[in-house]
């Protein structure tokens, strides 16, 4: 019986495919980018670049949720945390971001109330227990979270748990790669496109990709056979000059994807525009909540101001999650900045490129 | 955040499932995922199961490159014998 795992970590197939690839591939020099964290960290973990001709190169771009929350967010969740009877609720990978002068794990420090969760079910069970407290949820992640936070929020409708809200930061991704491409600071020649994002959304979300700007895309799954295959796709499409969105990852991604989570997803959400760390401002890239459910939206519940924001001197992030630079192109990587004490986002979260990086490869 | 890690249901106990994978037992939602089985795999992100594997989908991208492995080890093994 299949596991999923040890199946697509097979050295034999692996091997078949990496030689299918040099055999293919033209030799042309070729970038190809990921935007998802998952796969940047199985890229460096399997050291799937090594395997690959030296004139294809994999790229990251803002695939990791914590990495690319703009730094006014954070700035906000720590004046929230000191509103009396606030409780912040949060993922663990947010507790550490640095913001403009501070970061939720150094003000704990300061007496603020802050909970991890797993889930943001966990959030609303905390709110609960606690109706003397207003719990709030920092929303963050892309079209794969978003679903689950949307469930919650009809939860808390639902049970008249008044006291639970969201900060929402979610994005969607394929407004963030429109807006890559229309920089033009980067000539990409294919996306690898993100295996659990399309779960939720299905595979036409890429369509104008392939058809306005002719670039190739191909849904990946996690594994390193998952890796080479999408990008063995990508070099053959390249080949025949096609320019489609192709599955690779029909184990998980169905064509309209998951349509419950999308209609749980856009009830309780709505398009508005968003502030990218390191990019600006994309139209109509994040989800807001809408207004039938505002009593859950921190944004409207709390009056939030904050001073100026300011990004740590030096750092590289937005060029790093825009794929213009590399960690090692950063003065401060492995130097001043490291998972112990990042500096940016990016060395934050275990999906961020500086922290793979660090992990990975920055001993080589 | 993302646990892209398929894991299989063991139990379902009205709105909640619970997955293994490893040994290790984890709850996941169903909300968003309504109508699974005992028995299926799924992939759970932030508490919540997003997607369930197909195993006919699965085995067809394994067989084509089995084929191909099988052909290079045959062809391997013909050169090594000249």
């Amino acid at each position: 019986m299949l596991k999923y795992i040890d199946e697509f970590r097979n050295p034999d197939l692996v091997k078949s495919v990496v030689s299918e690839i040099h055999r293919e591939f033209s030799g042309k020099p070729i970038k190809l980018m990921e935007v998802c964290g998952g796969h940047t960290i199985t890229i460096f973990k399997y050291g799937i670049q090594k395997l690959l001709p030296d004139n294809i190169y994999l790229i990251s771009g803002p695939g990791c949720p914590v990495c690319v929350t703009d730094i006014g967010y954070i700035d906000r969740v720590i004046a929230l945390a000191h509103i009396e009877n606030v409780t912040i609720a949060s993922f663990g990978d947010m507790i550490r971001v640095p913001g403009s002068r501070s970061s939720l794990q150094k003000e704990k420090g300061h007496g603020i109330d802050v909970r991890i969760c797993y889930s943001p079910m966990d959030a609303v069970r905390i709110a609960e227990k606690n109706q003397n407290k207003e719990i709030v949820f920092l929303g963050i992640g892309f079209e794969t979270t978003a679903p689950a936070v949307a469930a919650a929020i009809k939860f808390a409708a639902d049970n008249k748990i008044h006291n639970f809200s969201v900060l929402s930061a979610h994005k969607t991704m394929p407004q963030a790669m429109k807006a890559l491409l229309d920089s033009g600071e980067i000539d990409l020649d294919g996306f690898i496109c993100p295996g659990h994002v399309s779960a939720i959304t299905g595979v036409h979300i890429y369509d104008f990709i392939t058809s306005e700007y002719r670039i190739p895309c191909v849904i990946s799954g996690f594994e390193p056979l998952d890796m080479l295959l999408s990008i063995l796709m990508i070099v053959r499409q390249l080949n025949r000059g096609k320019a489609i969105v192709e599955n690779q990852y029909i184990r998980s991604v169905r064509e309209d994807g998951n349509i419950h989570a999308m209609e749980m997803m856009m009830d309780v959400f709505e398009p508005v525009d968003t502030e990218w760390r390191g990019i600006g401002t994309i139209p109509g890239s994040g989800l807001g909540i809408r207004q039938q459910y505002r009593i859950f939206d921190a944004n409207w519940k709390y009056n939030i101001e904050i001073e100026p924001v300011r990004e740590y001197t030096g750092c590289i992030c937005g060029d790093i999650m825009r794929g213009v630079k590399v960690p090692t192109d950063c003065k401060l990587f492995t130097k001043t900045c490291h998972p112990e004490d990042p500096k940016g986002s990016c060395m934050v979260s275990d999906e961020g490129t500086c922290a793979t990086w660090y992990k990975y490869s920055a001993r080589d | 955040m993302c646990l892209a890690i398929p894991m299989k249901v063991i139990k379902i106990n009205g709105n909640e499932a619970v997955a293994v994978v490893g040994g290790a037992e984890y709850r996941a939602n169903l909300t968003i995922l309504p109508d699974i089985k005992i028995g299926e795999y799924i992939i759970v992100h932030a508490g919540f199961a997003i997607e369930r594997l197909d195993e006919e989908s699965a085995l067809e991208t394994l067989q084509i490159w089995q084929d191909v492995a099988e052909f290079d080890q045959e062809k391997q093994r013909r050169k090594s014998n000249q």
